[in-house]
């Protein structure tokens, strides 16, 4: 076994319930408008030079009725938890208590939201030249909110839907960027079809509209800059532009929906996902393909969901993996929403089964020809995740036979 | 390893519930007491704090001095993702090294990895705020200078899934590595995942990790913030109580463990040497509060249960628990009062004891520090005691092993860990297979 997959076969996955609340609208139906009309939500003004998918505003008080719970939030998990219950509520189990308390979550998520003031603060006072031993420590003790470090913590995403929306099974939380969000549909499907587990919740969110983690990126130079294009034209001028986005599906297995009378969007038929070196050109592109080849076969009319970023390498390794493929029609996730972090591939899966659902791969939107229209239904989908740095991850989305 | 995919093989050792039995072959530790099992267990055992005021950086200020720091590791330049990623890296060598298993760089199957979540840190955010050269700046002024390549080593740093990739290249697991959090409860999380991919037959073995090297201003600071943290800080060795009636919350501290993990057809194929059992694993989230268990106690309840339904057992068979033990006020009286419900009259029978008195609470590694401070017990028949006991909780009517270790008859220890966000997780370790 060179890479783990999710064992497919055991027992039939399905996609009962998606939550989405984006840079292109809250809920399936405005997102599916606004793929359909090739409308793109970003500001180029407001981070200027970076630009960034914002969040279209939602009202969280109709997913986080307390305010207090709102207050002990940042956004990140405000966003995260609002998509988290459109997902129960799609999957109708909103406040089905017998569900809720057994209902398997896996997180994907980020983390370290932080409050720019104090950090601003604390160096330009360095800057002035304070410089007491114990000058940090004071002003962190003085400044920092105590219930920062909650909206901080990576598995309080999780903490937060849990108490907001009363779930009670159990609660994982995967971190490590784009990848993680392939890995927590892998084990849940894993745990699933194995028996393991009945009713999974999963997903991320991730708040784009954070100066903090551009700066993080802006290490590596991975920001998209000045203007916007399609990541498949962004050769010349690489990066990704940061989207805001919460993205949640509900996996059941097949005997569980059918007993409580719930109607699949699709199958989630297998999870793949590997770690390339990434050390030599082709490392990524031969280990995309590898997993290709690993997913089932697939003879159906297919598409694929990239969640390619606009960052190069990656972005060429992954366009080369493409050519291989030329025949099956791309939609591309970076483009639409920005780059979403750990939510990309939840965010790819969600859009899958809905193409599925709806009997139509959304229409391309790309001036280098690497996205080609589609004809027809699609019946198979493949959702390719492939991180700015490391980790590469792939799931097959099917019709329901 | 195609052999795994057989499917169900009757004639493998399977445990009561039909499912193959997981087996730990290596183990790796590093607490503030020091590197390896050899010297971690005689430390633990003689009843020695490695809790020590910090010196690692200014206190001033700080309501907390004191931690249980690894500093005889080095690290350059300095992060604490950096030493987080040091310490696993080691004891994952010495794990490997005592399960002799795969090849150099070459671990067959996947790894799990408890680790903290990652940001960056003071001294790189410093070191930004020197490079704008000027006194009055906005943080727009931080990004603005963070591009151009000069820091991009920063940027592979403090991405989340950077010691886990670091670790998976280096020992040559399979697969996409998992980095977790679970909080305090991660360590058990990693090892569940390592079991659970093996009672499915993914996998012959798994590769778990945990590993936490925080402490720094801003991790100390948050946990003040929420007094979480106990105040006692002279002498810094008598500041973690488990069980006593002055404690007044936990000690930050640093750590690692490493874990292989193997069905027992594999590992008894090859002729590895059974170090003990993950007889059962339980998790259960409570959706209580961010910070405090719900008050009846009932994920912690279920969560117990879970674990042992888990490997089949009943409480009676339970002749230690490890306990989560932090020294907060609410988490012990809650952790008898729970253990008393599964537990019965049992409760007060069982010997208990918390390694925090000793390590401190290593965060995201507890649980895994602890599951092998667990089966060292079972493997020298004797209780690591809980030092500080000297003003006993009257509410608190666990049998704990006070002060100095104690031998026993040790079959069945669970090893339990209770984390922010309703995190619980409980395993239970044995000597053999059932």
């Amino acid at each position: 076994m060179t890479d783990a997959a999710s064992k497919p076969g055991q027992t039939e996955v399905w996609i009962t319930g998606i939550g989405l609340a984006t840079s292109l609208g809250e809920g399936l139906d405005a997102n599916w408008a606004a793929l359909q009309e090739k409308r793109i939500n970003v500001d180029e003004k407001g981070f200027a030079p970076y630009i960034v998918h914002p969040l279209m505003p939602v009202t969280f008080d109709s997913q986080i009725p307390k305010k207090g719970d709102q207050r002990q939030m940042e956004a990140w998990q405000r966003i995260g938890t609002y998509a988290a219950g459109l997902a129960l509520d799609s999957a109708g189990i909103k406040g089905n208590k017998d569900i809720l308390s057994k209902i398997d979550m896996v997180v994907a998520a980020g983390g370290g939201e932080r409050d720019l003031n104090v950090d601003t603060g604390v160096l330009t006072a360095e800057a002035k030249g304070a410089n007491a031993p114990g000058f940090l420590n004071e002003r962190l003790m003085s400044d920092l909110r105590p219930t920062l470090f909650l909206a901080q913590l990576s598995n309080l995403l999780a903490g937060n839907i849990a108490i907001v929306h009363g779930l009670g099974g159990t609660s994982r939380t995967f971190m490590g960027e784009e990848v993680a969000g392939a890995d927590a549909a892998r084990i849940a499907l894993s745990r699933i079809a194995s028996g393991e587990s009945d009713i999974a919740l999963i997903g991320g969110s991730h708040n784009g509209e954070r100066k903090d983690l551009m700066v993080l990126y802006e290490f590596g130079d991975f920001n998209l800059k000045d203007e916007f294009a399609p990541v498949w034209a962004r050769k010349d001028h690489a990066g990704f532009a940061l989207g805001s986005a919460g993205a949640f599906l509900v996996l059941e297995s097949k005997a569980h929906a059918q007993a409580r009378g719930a109607k699949p969007f699709a199958k989630l038929s297998s999870v793949v996902a590997d770690l390339a070196r990434r050390k030599q050109p082709g490392d990524m592109a031969a280990t995309l393909e590898k997993l290709w080849t690993k997913l089932p076969k697939r003879e159906g009319k297919g598409a694929i969901i990239s969640g390619a970023t606009g960052a190069e390498p990656a972005t060429s390794e992954e366009r080369g993996f493409l050519k291989g493929h030329a025949d099956v029609p791309v939609r591309s996730t970076g483009t639409m929403f920005g780059h979403t972090m750990e939510t990309q591939f939840p965010l790819g899966i969600a859009l899958a089964a809905l193409s599925i659902s709806r009997g139509a791969l959304f229409p391309p939107n790309d001036s280098t020809g690497t996205e080609i229209e589609m004809q027809g239904a699609p019946t198979q989908i493949v959702v390719v995740g492939a991180g700015h740095w490391r980790g590469e991850g792939m799931a097959l989305v099917e019709a329901v036979s | 390893m195609l052999q795994l995919y057989r499917g169900i093989d009757m004639t493998a050792p399977r445990d009561k519930l039909g499912r193959p039995v997981v087996v730990v072959t290596g183990m790796g530790i590093m607490t503030s007491l020091g590197a390896g099992k050899a010297d971690n267990w005689a430390k633990l055992v003689a009843g020695e704090s490695g809790i020590r005021t910090i010196t690692r950086f200014p206190v001033d200020g700080l309501k907390t001095t004191m931690a249980g720091t690894v500093d005889f590791v080095s690290v350059d330049p300095f992060s604490s993702t950096g030493l987080s990623e040091r310490m696993a890296e080691l004891v994952t060598l010495e794990a490997l090294e005592q399960a002799g298993i795969g090849a150099k760089a070459d671990f067959p199957g996947p790894l799990f990895l408890a680790v903290a979540p990652v940001e960056v840190e003071w001294p790189q955010r410093r070191e930004l705020g020197r490079a704008v050269g000027s006194q009055d700046f906005t943080y727009d002024d931080l990004l603005r200078i963070s591009g151009g390549g000069k820091y991009s080593a920063y940027h592979h740093r403090f991405m989340f899934g950077s010691v886990a990739a670091h670790l998976a290249e280096t020992f040559g697991t399979k697969g996409s590595p998992i980095s977790l959090s679970t909080a305090c409860a991660s360590g058990a999380t990693s090892i569940q995942l390592g079991v659970e991919a093996i009672r499915r037959g993914e996998t012959d073995a798994a590769l778990c990790v945990a590993t936490d090297g925080t402490v720094n201003p801003e991790a100390l600071v948050r946990f003040s913030l929420l007094s979480a943290l106990s105040t006692q800080n002279d002498p810094p060795q008598a500041a973690s109580r488990p069980f006593s009636k002055n404690r007044d919350g936990f000690v930050m501290a640093e750590g690692a463990g490493a874990l292989v993990l193997e069905s027992y057809e594999a590992a008894t194929a090859r002729g590895a040497k059974i170090l003990g059992v993950i007889a059962g694993c339980g998790e259960l989230t409570d959706s209580f509060h961010r910070t405090r268990s719900s008050p009846d106690g009932k994920p912690i309840i279920g969560c117990m249960n879970k674990t042992l339904a888990d490997a089949g057992m009943t409480p009676d068979q339970i002749d230690h628990i490890n306990a989560h033990g932090t020294a907060t006020p609410e988490n012990d009286k809650m952790e008898f009062n729970t253990t008393s419900a599964v537990f019965g009259e049992f409760a007060q029978k069982i010997p208990v004891t918390s390694n925090k008195s000793m390590v401190g609470h290593t965060i995201s590694a507890a649980g895994a520090v602890e599951a092998i401070f667990s089966l060292l017990t079972l493997e020298h028949q004797r209780i690591p005691p809980t030092i500080n006991y000297d003003n006993p909780d009257p509410t608190i009517l666990f049998d704990v092993v006070g002060n100095k270790a104690r031998d026993a008859r040790v079959t069945a220890v669970m090893s339990n860990s209770f984390g922010f966000g309703g995190q619980n997780a409980s395993l239970i370790l044995t000597r053999e297979p059932a």
